[in-house]
């Protein structure tokens, strides 16, 4: 072969391994794999050392595996294994660029879409998913925002290239309880004017909730209605099939939302309930689990203690309420294991605080025997660190998701190794 | 009534007296993290009359000052912030490009709750930066988190050098550009911005010269260039006197201003935000320029899509003297947590994510000769907390500032307001959790040009 041929193969094949460097993520990865010999963190049998085997995209056996010989083994000597991080509340996937509003999908218009799915806008393809998922968090709740009724909610694993790939077997339908807080520092609306938004609001709300019991109830008794896709997407909430998650901060709020839940026997989830720790008594009777945060905000009112946006959420647990962490993000999930973290500082405790982004969620699911644990049975959702996942310092070093091992990389890492050193530095 | 006024001017002055001349303290046995001299275990350390005395094991003091057991726990030099916009009562001066004569020190607002939040995170000082709405804007002012004082002379850090906000991209093109349809529309209009502004100065300043070098003449019957508070900043930046800070994320325009700032002989400069300050890290380097960055936001804005939470962490290794800043009033209530983030992204040492909040920040505004280490004859400023303070656990414990206490967990009551709104509802509740995520700027802005009726960021 000619001298030129092999240095211009020679130069093809290198240009082709640099366009490979700093520009995509690689691909996922199924079969069987054993993670072995690791400390593994079950969440809800304790701690134990050894393996995990992986087959069929589940978790098929933990602690003293045997492995049969394709699968793939995975050396995890001195590394920890725990659940996937479950974020209880954000919009990921819905916005790209969220101050370009043609790339942000989270917001349609109308005060009552019920009917308008998250899981429709999710772009499996945005940045910011793998970015999110190599901090440790494999399941997120991805929900519309604004209006009173702004939307379905859809839990989706952080893997795959469509919606139905992506979609984790858990929807609700979302309210914006009526509300007459300030929405934001500087809501310049008078005390009166926000009081009477908030009763008009209430109106409004049990106006429709009439509406939709009427609804469903001529639907159960097969009559033709017109067309109504919103009222229809709340039919199977006033049955109690599918949860409300109801969006409630100011105290008052929070117990308006609990009557009306029990008013109207719907299957509830609270979410938000920044002053949750001014009404933990109620809460607790009300058996409604909570989804809160994130911490790191600031406390509700001037007149509050600095740290009570960081204590709340452990002083509702303490109190007896179930609940969850979200990180209510869009781009910066990733942080909900610091999320954890400063709630277990502030009261909530290290174990408590690892349920909180594990099993707690997946049990307010409805999915508490196929996610937040490791154990027999459930689907592959497990990360690999080399030590406490909610400690800054600590590195992802494996992720599985519904099976799927999936890179260490996102758009953060490639850039960090193209620039790190970059070529050419200074020179021209 | 008289009377009751001059009692107050009294209370006050006596007030300002006690911040300025600083207190007495001495906290034993912790594990003292100096940040420029190692960690120490188990020392002491001493603050007299405000200033750092002695750092070392069994140290002892007079009866009458004030010892605090550390036992257990972690000494640090106070945080600083180098971009924040707490304790201010104004942002943006938006009502043109250049805005240079402006003072974000006539606004400050002692009594801001968001001071004390500040120090119950550790932090002692703070930039209080003008906005980012104009090319040049404002000039900024270093606080210290004296709070229990209401001057809002007390709060300023008095010595510190001059610093003056600058800003590229988005936020100066949107507000003058889009808004009042005038330059700058464009990157290329924000850097004719800032050369026809050095250009201008430097005529002015050759006038004066010109008319100075005259005025031997006894036959010389001209008068001096009218006077001009604009050209008079511009011209001492151009003197080297005032360090420009600069909101910037994209690294096409940060080298832009590179380029201008070298042909005008300036010097002084630290970039702030500064996203993609990753791509021209090594061109940062050889300025000598600063970078003041956000631990991981990114994506609120296109500008910030190609970003890298792994920026504090390029910039460092290249030799860009970095610092990480929180740009709000909530972010900068844990600093130390963001700082600990390049641990995450990049794995720095402790010791290298630790100057991130302390000694860096100090270098970029110059008063790195009192603060941002503990040293003996520095500021007693000082965090202690119960772990070390780069773990996600810990919870910082007591704040000093000039050897005076400002925030103790052990005597720290649920309302610290030194004064409330009389048009606020009492409480008055805020639904922080439905804000959007983003730079604070912004602030102002809307309502002082475009009068909208809800805030767009």
């Amino acid at each position: 072969m000619n001298l030129k041929y092999i240095i211009a193969g020679l130069a093809i094949s290198l240009l082709a391994s640099w366009s490979m460097e700093g520009q995509q993520i690689g691909k996922n990865q199924k079969g069987s794999f054993v993670l072995q010999n690791a400390t593994i963190h079950t969440v809800t049998k304790g701690d134990v050392n050894g393996s995990v085997l992986i087959e069929d995209g589940r978790i098929s056996a933990v602690g003293n595996v045997t492995a049969p010989a394709d699968a793939k083994s995975i050396d995890c000597s001195g590394l920890h294994i725990y659940p996937g991080l479950i974020d209880g509340g954000t919009t990921l996937g819905l916005s790209e660029v969220n101050s370009v509003s043609v790339t942000d999908d989270r917001n349609e218009i109308g005060d009552f879409t019920p009917h308008a799915q998250s899981l429709t806008a999710v772009n499996p393809n945005s940045v910011a998913i793998p970015v999110t998922r190599v901090n440790g968090i494999t399941s997120v709740i991805t929900k519309p925002t604004g209006g009173m009724f702004p939307g379905t909610a859809s839990l989706i694993n952080l893997v795959g290239y469509t919606p139905d790939q992506m979609y984790a077997g858990f929807k609700a339908v979302l309210l914006n309880f009526p509300s007459s807080a300030k929405r934001h520092r500087r809501d310049r609306r008078s005390v009166e004017d926000r009081k009477k938004a908030g009763e008009k609001a209430m109106k409004k709300l049990d106006d429709i909730w009439k509406k939709a019991k009427l609804h469903a109830d001529l639907l159960s008794k097969g009559q033709k209605t017109e067309y109504n896709p919103d009222l229809d997407a709340l039919v199977s909430v006033v049955a109690g099939d599918t949860p409300l998650m109801i969006e409630a901060n100011k105290k008052e709020d929070i117990l308006a939302a609990i009557s009306w839940v029990r008013k109207n026997k719907v299957k509830a989830i609270l979410t938000g309930c920044s002053e949750g720790f001014r009404v933990v008594d109620s809460l607790v009777v009300s058996g409604i689990p909570v989804i809160t945060g994130p911490m790191m905000s600031m406390p509700p009112r001037s007149s509050d203690r600095y740290d009570k946006a960081y204590s709340n959420v452990g002083l509702m647990a303490k109190g007896g309420v179930k609940v969850a962490i979200r990180s209510n993000q869009n781009e910066n999930v990733r942080n909900l294991p610091f999320e954890a973290g400063f709630a277990a500082a502030y009261g909530l405790g290290k174990e408590e605080a690892l349920k909180a982004v594990t099993i707690n969620p997946a049990e307010i699911f409805g999915l508490g025997d196929q996610l937040g644990s490791i154990e027999a049975g459930k689907i592959a959702n497990i990360i690999v660190t080399d030590g406490d996942p909610f400690e800054t310092k600590t590195q992802v070093k494996y992720i599985i998701i519904n099976g799927w091992q999936v890179p260490t990389e996102s758009r953060h890492t490639l850039l960090y190794d193209e620039f790190l050193e970059r070529s050419p530095g200074l020179d021209k | 009534m008289n009377l009751i006024i001059k009692i107050g001017i009294l209370i006050l002055f006596t007030n300002g007296l006690l911040a300025q001349q600083g207190g007495s303290i001495l906290i034993k046995n912790g594990t003292v993290i100096t940040v420029t001299n190692g960690v120490i275990e188990n020392a002491d350390v001493l603050v007299q009359d405000g200033k750092i005395k002695q750092i070392g094991p069994n140290l002892s003091a007079g009866s009458s000052t004030k010892v605090v057991d550390a036992s257990g726990q972690y000494v640090m030099p106070g945080i600083i912030d180098a971009h924040s916009h707490i304790g201010i009562d104004a942002v943006n001066e938006a009502t043109n490009p250049v805005t240079a004569e402006v003072f974000v020190g006539d606004a400050i607002n002692p009594m801001s709750i968001s001071v004390y939040r500040a120090l119950a995170g550790g932090v002692t000082v703070s930039h209080a930066m003008h906005g980012s709405a104009n090319a040049i804007g404002g000039q900024c002012e270093t606080i210290k988190h004296r709070f229990g004082t209401w001057d809002p002379e007390e709060m300023k850090m008095k010595g510190a050098p001059r610093t003056i906000k600058f800003a590229l991209g988005e936020n100066p093109m949107r507000v003058h550009g889009e808004g009042r349809g005038i330059q700058p529309k464009t990157r290329m209009g924000v850097e004719m911005v800032f050369r026809s502004s050095f250009s201008e100065a430097k005529r002015y300043m050759e006038a004066q010269k010109m008319h100075q070098q005259k005025m031997s003449d006894k036959a010389y019957k001209g008068v001096p260039p009218t006077y001009n508070e604009r050209l008079e900043v511009l011209a001492d930046i151009l003197r080297g006197e005032i360090i420009v800070h600069c909101h910037s994320y994209r690294a096409d325009e940060i080298y832009m201003l590179l380029q201008v700032l070298e042909d005008f002989g300036v010097k002084k400069i630290c970039f702030q935000h500064v996203n993609e300050g990753f791509k021209v890290a090594p061109e940062l380097a050889a300025y000598g320029a600063g970078a003041s960055v956000f631990a991981d936001w990114w994506a609120y804005k296109f500008e910030v899509y190609y970003s890298t939470a792994y920026n504090a962490t390029i910039l460092t290794k290249n030799g860009v003297l970095t610092s990480i800043n929180s740009d709000s009033g909530e972010l900068i209530r844990h600093l130390f947590h963001e700082a600990a983030k390049t641990q995450r992204y990049g794995e720095l040492s402790d010791e290298e994510a630790l100057k991130l909040i302390t000694i860096n920040p100090a270098k970029q505004l110059g008063i790195d000769n009192r603060v941002g280490s503990l040293e003996v004859g520095k500021d007693g400023d000082i965090a202690i907390f119960n772990h070390h303070p780069l773990s996600v656990y810990t919870i910082p414990q007591m704040t000093i500032v000039d050897g005076v206490v400002r925030f103790d967990i052990n005597n720290d009551n649920d309302d610290m307001r030194l004064a409330v709104d009389p048009e606020e509802e009492i409480p008055a509740f805020f639904d922080y959790q439905n804000e959007k995520h983003h730079d604070r700027c912004m602030e102002g802005v809307a309502e002082q040009l475009f009068q909208f009726s809800s805030h767009k960021h």
